[in-house]
């Protein structure tokens, strides 16, 4: 089965794999180098925000040109705050969550050899590669990198006059996101062929994982929502290299010249970053949920409660989430009908999250709980994205969105939903297929003591943002202190740069975790979760193509208990081969 | 090869979404976060935020308290009993949630939320002050119309940093009497004001917390907000969408004054109420 | 196996745990569902492109200039081109396979005149003086045929491959599927170039 792989010269079989397990650790790889540069960021931000009159020797010697005279500089701010997000949302999150967790895990689920176009998957990979690499480059170049958000809005992201980072630096963003686009989007339509297409005999779509089921819309709505954003980005590089005028109206004057635009608006770029950025917001969150109710599952020993339910609540949710982006502009001057339309529907996204928080939660009734690292952060999800979400519904609410648009309080519920939910749903996928990808395990104690530093210090950390932004404060602010309404509330910043440190270390005892599991782990049989979905059917670590044959399924993916006596079936256990004790139980 | 938990995992949990929950919700209810209510529509935005946090605190409250209960009770239960997932409960615990969360959200967004939208865009009531603000970077030029109560033209070649910071046109009459100022907005208590919002380069957004007031400049857009201060003070006025290196400080002052004030400082200028 | 000791709302557990597999549903192979992915992908960006025109026009500054006579041409060659696809589809179904790949082979020249035309109009429109900067509805021109004509270039890249394919005989009377979804991508291609040409005509 192998043989043919293991004849490959070393950089076919693990730098230019087509191996969908290899790719997948790629992007993992790839996500955690990028998420170094990104909390690297993080922590100057946090630094200049908590102290911003301070002066930092130490940086005048690392960072010169940003630290001149031992003072960030504003404009260098900037930057650090739109390439943090920027890294984050598309080069941390995405390329971990979806691209990498699921090119590992997809064929594994459905029962598939590899993905449908396992060239194609490695081409997509390594157009990521200098998609990074031309986001790192942009630090460097004249004015530094991009600066005017992650959200790039024009006239700021089209003007180099108007801004040091639009210059250069906001081109090489375009082009880097512009190869991530392409990437994903190659992708997404590998995901969505290959679970389409490729899922063992017998697996039916309602017999698929929920992992599977969410990266499924994940992909669909990637393939749906990204080219707007490509056609906004081609317009933008045109404003900006081709004189052209789309965003760009009559009239500006910047650095004392009118400029010779005419006619262009805005507003339309952004109603097509955000047809695009709302649904990407979903792109990173469903994979997070759905890899939650797959391990609570596993570890509380009894099937999903309401599986049929959650799927409908996936694809509403993900249906709404593509009619609703104006929600990002209720302030932004656009008409306040649209406005009232996108609020009425925008607070409906609740209902399907409801359901999929009550089924979560339901699935731990009469639940057998092993609480493992995977499953501690499992529970973590559930918490977070009931709490992030319900802060959600303040801001979409028109109203009450005019006082919270563009403070910290979005900064805070950005941060739960795709800091807080996504990455503890990378963190349980890491702890729970650790043993399937590299045949050992991690360890308990160091993870346990992972999810412990991270969830204490994060839950109260963007909580604490919710605060901040009641009290008024500002986002993307260089001195939080400078108005003074807001000056009392500088303490809370303290806090919440303390516990990202605290945080900080959390992660550190994960990486030494996962360093040492790599070598000195203990050694994992095929099945150690005792889980019942079809990857834990190949050896640990799975071997190239999976299965010589893959098995074929006969029921759900959950079928924990369902037979009695602490038993599970799997779910290739032909039917004359189920076993049963069915002993007294509640009704 | 799974190791049976301690319930230190167990009590831990419990303990944590305890305190979770409890200083969360503390948290958002018990500090006076919110700058006291200064303009008419801030009443209504306070109130629909007062619901969102009952309803919304209720719900998490709740379903953290459910989450707890679950966690203690069914930890290392070794219930080995069979468990079959039953349809009709499942849909059941469908439904309530939707209803839940349908009557929660859309009470809020039609029926708080659409008065408070209705006063801020809705129909402008006839004895309402029009200034004109200009967004540049990195400062607030506000203008009054003067005695002929109108504005003049603008003409963006004809701006000048000292002496015509927001361009009006030297053609036109309207525009000899405009009163201008700068990060000043001065207004009267208790009567609807309207901002014509105009930039000159990049977006803005002109945003007073205490009025709950926040509207982006669109360049190439004349904006618009109508809100009435209803508090005599001083409030600070801030950018609210980042315009370049120094959006973060990018403020200003409004004036409320009595309306006898508030005319005796227009005719110092040369203006007339 | 015990016998289950019966409450309502639970059933059996032999029957309702697996069950006989479902019939699979890959007959029709990988492709419909790729080619179905990369249609509403690239649909998707053209719609963007069409909200964007549809709101830009109504901008101060739209003067509309004229389509360079030459476009209705390479229309003309595009909708050709698909035409001879249909042709070489034919073909295939008929066995002839020689006779097919001549279609595909005029398809493809169609194609690239296509691309030729489309240079031209753009020289054109520059001779005229209208650059990217000077006006918008042109502007649109350039930037909206420029995409297009890169997903035409994409195209012209697969019927190639497929006409490579067919050179060898890998497509026979009932096993020509990657010339037929092929030749879906290209209509598809064309009725987007025509769906552009009436947007830049009557705006």
């Amino acid at each position: 089965m192998s043989s043919a792989h293991a004849g490959l010269p070393f950089w076919r079989r693990y730098i230019f794999s087509t191996d969908h397990k290899v790719i997948g650790i790629q992007y993992i790889l790839t996500a955690v180098f990028m998420a170094l540069v990104a909390v690297g960021l993080s922590v100057l931000i946090r630094m200049q925000m908590t102290w911003p009159v301070r002066l930092w020797p130490i940086m005048e010697q690392l960072l010169p040109t940003a630290y001149e005279g031992g003072a960030l500089k504003p404009e260098f701010y900037l930057t650090m705050v739109t390439m943090h997000g920027t890294i984050m949302v598309f080069f941390v999150i995405s390329l971990a969550l979806v691209s990498g967790v699921g090119n590992f895990i997809i064929p594994l689920q459905v029962g598939a050899r590899d993905m449908a176009y396992p060239f194609l998957n490695m081409l997509s990979y390594w157009t990521i590669v200098p998609a990074c690499l031309i986001m790192l480059a942009s630090f460097f170049v004249e004015g530094g990198a991009a600066a005017g958000g992650w959200t790039s809005y024009p006239p700021l992201s089209a003007l180099p006059g108007a801004l040091p980072g639009s210059g250069l630096g906001q081109t090489l963003w375009i082009l880097g996101m512009a190869l991530f686009i392409v990437s994903f989007t190659m992708g997404s339509l590998n995901f969505a062929t290959t679970i389409l297409n490729l899922r063992t005999k017998g697996m039916s779509l309602m017999r698929m994982p929920l992992t599977v089921w969410t990266l499924l819309v994940s992909s669909v709505l990637g393939i749906l929502a990204f080219p707007p954003l490509t056609a906004a980005a081609i317009m933008l590089l045109l404003d900006r290299h081709g004189g052209t005028s789309f965003f760009l109206p009559e009239g500006l004057v910047v650095g004392g010249n009118v400029l010779a635009y005419e006619g262009g608006t805005p507003l339309l770029f952004q109603h097509l970053f955000w047809f695009l950025g709302h649904p990407e917001v979903y792109v990173l969150v469903l994979p997070a949920l759905g890899i939650a109710f797959d391990v609570v599952a596993t570890f509380g020993r009894r099937p999903v409660f309401g599986y049929r339910t959650t799927v409908w609540a996936l694809i509403v949710a993900a249906v709404l989430s593509m009619i609703v982006w104006g929600h990002h502009m209720f302030t932004s001057g656009m008409n306040p009908y649209l406005g009232e339309y996108f609020s009425i529907v925008t607070v409906l996204i609740t209902l399907p999250f409801a359901v999929i928080g009550v089924n979560l939660i339901a699935s731990l009734w009469r639940a057998d709980l092993r609480l493992t690292t995977a499953m501690l952060f499992a529970i973590g999800i559930i918490s977070a994205v009931g709490t992030g979400g319900l802060g959600g519904l303040w801001l979409g609410t028109a109203a009450s969105d005019i006082y919270f648009h563009s403070s910290v309080f979005v900064v805070g519920h950005f941060h739960f939903m795709i800091g807080v939910v996504t990455s503890f749903g990378i963190f349980a996928a890491i702890y729970y297929w650790f043993p399937k990808t590299f045949g050992r395990h991690m360890n308990e104690t160091l993870g346990k003591i992972h999810f412990w530093l991270t969830i204490s210090s994060v839950f109260p950390a963007f909580i604490g943002m919710h605060y901040l932004g009641l009290g008024g404060a500002l986002r993307r602010v260089y001195d939080p202190t400078y108005y003074e309404y807001v000056r009392p509330l500088q303490e809370m910043n303290v806090w919440i740069t303390f516990l990202l440190f605290i945080s900080i270390a959390g992660q550190l005892v994960f990486f030494v975790n996962l360093f040492r599991s790599l070598f000195w782990g203990t050694k994992a049989d095929a099945n150690p979760w005792e889980g019942a979905t079809l990857e834990w059917t190949t050896p640990s670590p799975a071997p190239h193509l999976n299965w010589n044959e893959p098995p074929t399924v006969y029921g759900g993916p959950y079928q924990y208990r369902v037979n009695g006596v602490g038993g599970y079936v799997p779910q290739h256990t032909p039917p004359e081969e189920v076993e049963c004790w069915v002993g007294p139980h509640e009704g | 090869m799974i190791a049976r938990t301690r319930t230190f995992e167990t009590t831990a949990l419990a303990l944590f979404f305890f305190g979770v929950t409890t200083l969360t919700v503390w948290g958002f209810a018990m500090p006076d976060w919110l700058p006291p209510a200064a303009s008419r529509h801030a009443e209504g935005v306070d109130g629909l935020i007062r619901y969102l946090l009952v309803t919304t605190g209720a719900i998490f409250v709740i379903g953290h308290a459910v989450l707890i209960y679950f966690i203690l009770k069914f930890e290392g239960s070794e219930d080995s009993t069979a468990i079959q997932t039953n349809p009709k409960t499942e849909r059941l615990w469908s439904i309530l949630p939707v209803l839940t969360m349908a009557l929660v959200s859309e009470v809020g967004v039609l029926f708080l939320g659409l008065p408070v939208w209705d006063e801020i865009y809705g129909e402008v009531s006839e004895d309402v002050l029009v200034v004109d603000v200009a967004a540049r970077q990195f400062e607030w030029i506000v203008r009054y119309p003067g005695e002929d109560g109108e504005f003049g033209r603008t003409d963006p070649t004809q701006i000048d940093g000292q002496s015509n910071p927001t361009g009006i046109d030297n053609a036109d009459p309207r525009g000899s009497d405009d009163i201008v100022e700068r990060n000043i907005l001065r207004l009267p208590v208790n009567r609807p004001v309207q901002l014509r919002l105009r930039s000159h380069d990049v977006l803005h957004s002109f945003s007073v917390a205490a009025f709950r007031v926040k509207q982006d400049i669109v360049p190439g857009m004349v904006g618009s907000t109508t809100f009435v201060p209803t508090q005599l003070g001083e409030f600070e006025m801030g950018c609210a969408e980042l315009c370049g290196l120094a959006h973060y400080r990018m403020g200003g002052r409004v004036i409320v004054m009595s309306p006898d004030d508030y005319e005796t400082w227009l005719s110092e200028q040369g203006g007339d109420a | 196996m015990n016998r289950f000791d019966g409450t309502p709302d639970l059933i059996p557990v032999h029957v309702a745990v697996n069950s006989e597999p479902k019939i699979s549903h890959r007959s029709s192979g990988l492709y419909p569902m790729f080619l179905l992915a990369v249609l509403a992908t690239v649909m998707m960006l053209f719609a963007a492109f069409t909200a964007a025109l549809i709101v830009r026009r109504t901008g101060s500054d739209w003067v509309p200039v004229q389509i360079p006579s030459v476009v209705w041409l390479n229309t003309v060659f595009i909708v050709t081109s698909s035409i001879f696809l249909e042709c070489a589809k034919k073909a295939f179904s008929r066995g002839s396979g020689s006779q097919a790949s001549l279609w595909l082979g005029y398809s493809i020249a169609l194609g690239v005149l296509f691309l030729i035309g489309q240079l031209i109009a753009w020289s054109v429109l520059i001779d005229q003086g209208f650059l990217l900067s000077t006006n918008t509805h042109a502007a649109f021109f350039y930037m909206l045929s420029g995409v297009h004509g890169a997903h035409v270039l994409g195209g012209i890249g697969v019927l190639v491959w497929t006409l490579r394919r067919a050179l060898v005989g890998a497509y026979g009377i009932d096993q020509y599927r990657g010339v037929a979804h092929a030749a879906i991508y290209w209509h598809c291609v064309g009725a987007v170039w025509i769906h552009l040409l009436v947007l830049l005509s009557i705006t």
